[in-house]
Parts: C-alpha cells; sequence; structure tokens
C-alpha cells in the first residue's frame, strides 16, 4: 500500500525515518520526497503487515502518516484512450494494453496529480 | 500488371463480394502473397486517425431573425465566431476561447455541445442599417434549430507529425502537451501503420472529390490542406462533412493545460487498390513512417531536431534520448484510429459507402514556406546595457552597495574568480544583509540561480522569461558564461515606448 508521511519543522533534522525502519525492521519503498528546512514530505510504499508497526514508530517520533486510498479516477466516457497520461506518470499507473486501451496499476498511483492536467480530455480526477 | 477500374470496385462492393481490409491487415497481406497477388486480392484498404485537429470549425447558419439583422460580432456559449462574410452566417473555430472562461471551454466544446445537442446561448451585435436594423440579439438554439452546420478542417490527415520533447529545465506546456525539464518525456501525434497519407503518399487515389469517414458520418477531402508539404512528407487535406450527422464518438473537445483548446477529429479514408503499386503502399508499416525528434524547449520556429524516430519506436513506450530510455505518450488515440479503420471497412462491405476517382488531384510538388516578415525582430544584443559592471563574489556587501550607487545600476551580475557568472545582488539584497547582520560577503547575499538570457534571443522572448520568472534584469552572457551585458524589464519598456 502506498502511504504518505509528512514531517513537521520540529523534528526535521532528526533522522526519525532510519530509526523507525531500523526499529520496525520494516522496508519503505520510497517513490517520491521532499525535503527544505521547514517541511518533509514522502511517498512510499509499505507492505500491508507492516503498516500498523511503521505508522506507531513515525507517529511516536512525531511525524504523520496518512494512507493514500484514494487514487486517480478515470472517466471510460471522456477517455478517448490517447495515451496522453502515460509519459507523464511517475510511478507508472498507466500503460497501453494489447488492444491499445489504457490499462492502469491503480496500486501504485502516488496521488501526485500530475496526469491531471497532461489529460486532453478531463477524463481524471482525484476524487475523495 | 494488375490493373483494376473503380467501376469493378464499386459493382463488387454493390453485389457484395468486395474484399475490404484494413491498413493494418493489409501489411500481413502483401507480406504473404506479394503485392501482385495482393492487389488481385484485395479491393479496398481502409485507414483511420484520431488526434487533435486544432484547424478545425464550422460553418454555421443560423436563419434571419425579426426584424433582421447584420450579425457584426458573434458569440457563442461566449466564444467568439467569425462573422465577418453575410449576415447570418458564422465560422465557429476549435481554438477560439471564451471570452470568460479562457482555458476551460472553446470553440471546440461549442462544437461537440452541438453535436451532443445541448443548448447554445447566441450573443450578436451589429451596427445597424436600413435593411438590416436591428443591433443586438439574445437567443437560446441547438444543433436542429440551424439551417447548416458544416464541418470544415482547412488542415487535417496531417501524413505524419513531429515529435516532442524539452531540453530546459523547467515544465513547458505545448499544443503536445506538458513536456518534462529535461528531455523527461516524448509525446507523438499521428496514426503510423493507418494514417490515411502514409498509405497513398502519391495520391494516386486520395483528391478532390474522395468521400472519406469524419466524425462518424460520410465527408468528402474538398482539396489540400493548408501548410500542404508533400516534398517533405508533410501532406495535409481540408475536409468537409455536416456536423448534423456527426457523432461526438468520433469528435471530441480537448484542452491543453496552459495552452489551449483543441478538436479531436475521427477521420478515415478508403483506398481503392487499382494496381500493384498501391497494394504496395498501403503495406506500410509504422516502421516505414519516420519523423523527427525536436526541441519544444528552443521558443524558435526553427527548433533543433534531436534524432529520427519511427512510429515503432514511438509505440513501443520509449526511445532513446541522449542515450537516456525516454517514456513516451500518444497524443492521438490508436484505439479510436483502429475503430475508424474497421467502422468504415464495415460500410464498405455491407455496400453502405463506394469509393471514387478524384475530380482533381492534390498537387505532389510543394512545401510549407515560412513567414516572410519585413519588420525586423529587436534582438537582446541591441537594447542591452553592454557597459554592465559586475562584482566579485568575495567582496563585501559595503562595496556592492557603493558600486551600485556609483553606477545606477540596481543589478549586480556576480562573477566567481574566474571571471565567469555565478550570482547576482540587488539594491534589495544588500537591505535585506544590513537589516540581518551575519551576512557581509557578497556571495553570501547573491542570489545563486541566475535567470540569462543570450545577445541573440529575440525580445520577446527575453521578455517572456522576466515576465514568467517575475524578475527586471537578466545578465546577459556568452557560450562560456562571461558576462556581455544586461537587460532589464525597463530596456524593453523604452524600446516599446518608442514604437508607439
Amino acid at each position: 500500500m502506498m502511504i504518505k508521511i509528512n514531517i513537521s519543522s520540529n523534528v526535521i533534522g532528526e533522522p526519525i525515518l532510519a530509526e523507525s525502519m531500523i526499529e520496525t525492521r520494516t522496508a519503505l519503498n520510497i517513490s517520491q520526497a521532499h525535503f527544505d528546512s521547514t517541511y518533509g514530505e514522502i511517498i512510499a510504499e509499505v507492505e500491508t503487515d507492516d503498516f500498523k508497526d511503521i505508522r506507531q514508530a513515525l507517529e511516536s517520533k512525531g511525524a504523520k502518516v496518512t494512507v493514500l486510498d484514494h487514487p486517480i479516477v478515470r472517466d471510460e466516457e471522456e477517455c478517448v484512450e490517447c495515451g496522453a497520461c502515460i509519459s507523464v506518470c511517475p510511478a507508472h499507473v498507466f500503460s497501453f494494453d494489447e488492444d491499445w486501451g489504457i490499462a492502469q496499476d491503480i496500486e501504485k498511483c502516488i496521488q501526485c496529480g500530475t496526469c491531471i492536467n497532461m489529460c486532453p480530455h478531463h477524463a481524471l480526477s482525484l476524487e475523495k | 500488371m494488375v490493373e483494376k477500374s473503380i467501376e469493378e470496385i464499386n459493382r463488387r462492393i454493390n453485389e457484395g463480394n468486395v474484399n475490404v481490409v484494413t491498413a493494418e491487415e493489409m501489411v500481413g497481406i502483401v507480406g504473404e502473397l506479394g503485392a501482385k497477388e495482393a492487389a488481385r486480392e484485395v479491393d479496398v484498404v481502409t485507414t483511420g486517425t484520431f488526434g487533435a485537429m486544432c484547424s478545425s470549425g464550422v460553418w454555421l447558419n443560423f436563419g434571419h431573425p425579426e426584424p433582421p439583422m447584420k450579425m457584426n460580432k458573434v458569440f457563442l456559449n461566449g466564444v467568439e465566431a467569425y462573422s465577418g462574410v453575410a449576415a447570418v452566417d458564422a465560422f465557429i473555430g476549435a481554438g477560439q476561447l471564451s471570452e470568460t472562461e479562457g482555458f476551460d471551454y472553446g470553440g471546440a466544446h461549442v462544437i461537440e455541445d452541438l453535436i451532443r445537442g445541448k443548448s447554445i446561448d447566441l450573443h450578436a451585435t451589429s451596427y445597424g442599417t436600413d435593411c438590416y436594423p436591428r443591433k443586438t440579439l439574445d437567443t437560446t438554439l441547438n444543433i436542429y434549430d440551424l439551417n447548416q452546420a458544416i464541418m470544415i478542417n482547412p488542415r487535417n490527415g496531417y501524413q505524419k507529425y513531429n515529435v516532442a520533447t524539452n531540453g530546459i529545465n523547467r515544465t513547458i506546456y505545448t499544443y503536445m502537451g506538458s513536456l518534462l525539464p529535461n528531455y523527461g518525456n516524448v509525446t507523438y501525434s499521428g496514426a503510423g501503420v493507418l494514417s490515411p497519407l502514409s498509405n497513398d503518399p502519391d495520391y494516386q487515389t486520395i483528391g478532390v472529390g474522395t468521400p472519406i469517414f469524419l466524425g462518424g458520418t460520410k465527408g468528402h477531402i474538398i482539396g489540400e490542406g493548408t501548410q500542404h508539404s508533400p516534398e517533405t512528407n508533410f501532406g495535409t487535406l481540408m475536409l468537409r462533412g455536416d456536423l448534423k450527422d456527426m457523432s461526438a464518438d468520433y469528435i471530441r473537445a480537448a484542452n491543453f493545460h496552459e495552452y489551449g483548446t483543441s478538436l479531436y477529429v475521427g477521420m478515415g479514408i478508403p483506398i481503392p487498390i487499382l494496381n500493384e503499386q498501391l497494394a504496395q503502399s498501403t503495406a506500410v508499416t509504422d516502421k516505414d513512417v519516420v519523423t523527427n525528434v525536436l526541441d519544444y524547449g528552443v521558443p524558435s520556429r526553427d527548433r533543433p531536431v534531436l534524432r529520427k524516430v519511427n512510429y515503432e519506436e514511438l509505440r513501443s513506450g520509449s526511445i532513446e534520448i541522449n542515450g537516456k530510455d525516454t517514456p513516451t505518450s500518444s497524443m492521438s488515440s490508436f484505439k479510436k484510429s483502429r475503430e475508424i479503420a474497421g467502422e468504415l471497412k464495415k460500410w464498405v462491405a455491407t455496400g453502405e459507402f463506394f469509393v471514387n476517382s478524384p475530380s482533381q488531384r492534390l498537387p505532389a510538388k510543394a512545401t510549407c514556406k515560412p513567414m516572410r516578415q519585413t519588420t525586423r525582430n529587436p534582438l537582446v544584443q541591441d537594447i542591452m546595457a553592454r557597459d554592465v559592471v559586475v562584482i566579485d563574489e568575495n567582496a563585501t556587501f559595503h562595496e556592492a552597495a557603493k558600486m551600485i550607487m556609483e553606477n545606477t545600476f540596481s543589478h549586480l551580475p556576480v562573477v566567481s574568480e574566474d571571471g565567469k557568472l555565478s550570482g547576482i545582488v540587488t539594491a534589495w539584497d544588500i537591505s535585506k544583509a544590513v537589516a540581518e547582520t551575519g551576512c557581509n560577503y557578497v556571495k553570501d547575499i547573491m542570489t545563486k540561480k541566475v535567470l540569462t538570457s543570450n545577445a541573440t534571443d529575440p525580445i520577446d522572448i527575453a521578455a517572456r522569461n522576466l515576465d514568467m520568472k517575475e524578475v527586471s534584469a537578466m545578465p546577459v552572457i556568452d557560450n562560456d558564461r562571461y558576462v556581455i551585458g544586461i537587460i532589464t524589464s525597463n530596456d524593453i519598456s523604452k524600446l516599446f515606448a518608442r514604437r508607439r
């Protein structure tokens, strides 16, 4: 499953991510990370069985953990299956199937929204 | 030598024993039987394409209101339609944007809404004449209320199209979609193996009067398209079809982020196989259709060509650019193109659609010329300040302040020991340094990511960069990053003030 970890300014200098991984012996597969002096945001994949432990470890150290369970939605009526979305997705959610239709691997979606602007037909949205 | 006539093929269509295949299927047939035998076997090959065609619009005739009016300005759902013709005709172009909704709604959306039978608000104004006294008009109408709604594509069916990528360090937004920084992705358009003009590149059967599939109904080719350039393999077609019979399955409005609106148009051409030469040309594959990858990061008509590429490579999902595997995106739908070639095949096979000879051949000798420009665009080097003062990055901010005061510049390019540009300081940076003690040297207070310009850049490009980045000056540098001048928004304002 995909999770988002937010790290606020008061703990930004501390290695809480590494500590939590070592402590829980959990591997986080980080797909995006943004850090500056005031704020950190990480998108990572974690085994569903390990989620509870890593969340507890991270939150006890001052991070905020959110489950990314609202992946991109494709309106099949609007979509003309051109494939414009394929090359801009950092998580490789979209691809062509063998009939040149759009195949989606929703599990990979990191909800960044890059594909929404790329779609010429307004067929993609992040709905909550 | 196999020779067939149009009459013979139409007789077979009529009798229901025509052999029609799609251009994709033809590849295998010619591969297996050879061109000669394939020409004997196959009567018609169908093609198809479904992609963005900004060069599209619809002629509308509204009928006369009471009292009558010569409509000078016409707006449909807030989108202006051109009406500099007779009293109640207008041409709505796909790329025209709404006056109120901007990028979100345009002519393409009006066209799709008309096809879907939706109500459209019409607003028109006029100057009033003795024969047409009315000055303003507001009404609501739909496609069934119109006398005619005729789609015209001044340019469609591009034989192939350029491939886009972007070498600069920020995302750019184009009619080829969003192009990620540093060659992050590649976008292309066109149906390759199914591309109508690539299947009959000599226009043996494609010409004025050729019946075609257009937007889900039967349309016609009415001539070569604008920018028709067969000598560079960029032939185009001008098309006509009745919007009233079209379907939103094959005509779709589109938005290109930060660019504008466009119309996805479904089109297909049947190619009667009159001889072996046509059998051979309709066996064209994705691999045979070769085009150029251009760097759209260069804002010029003459964009650098990075490499050649064929449609097979493009459709594999990635191509190599500068040694890196780069993901590709298609902006046109191959699935829909296939659907169109399949639909057209069905029409021919069931005797609903016949072929004919063009009443006039399309020009085979033509190239698209660039615009003749009689006034020279000013370049950065024409207006930049050459007596630019630079400061060493190891100087103190006091020295920088002194230099600004003495030279009346408010921007100082900063250079490192080797004399190359390393940053920029402004009067504001110095004020900040004074307020926040602790930064004594120029290198501590300067902006390191400097927006720069080249001496040979057109002023329009420099102005756009200054505007987008919200800065007021750019050092002008040479290829080795030595500062040779500075251009400020003030210089540009002066240039424009002089012009008017």
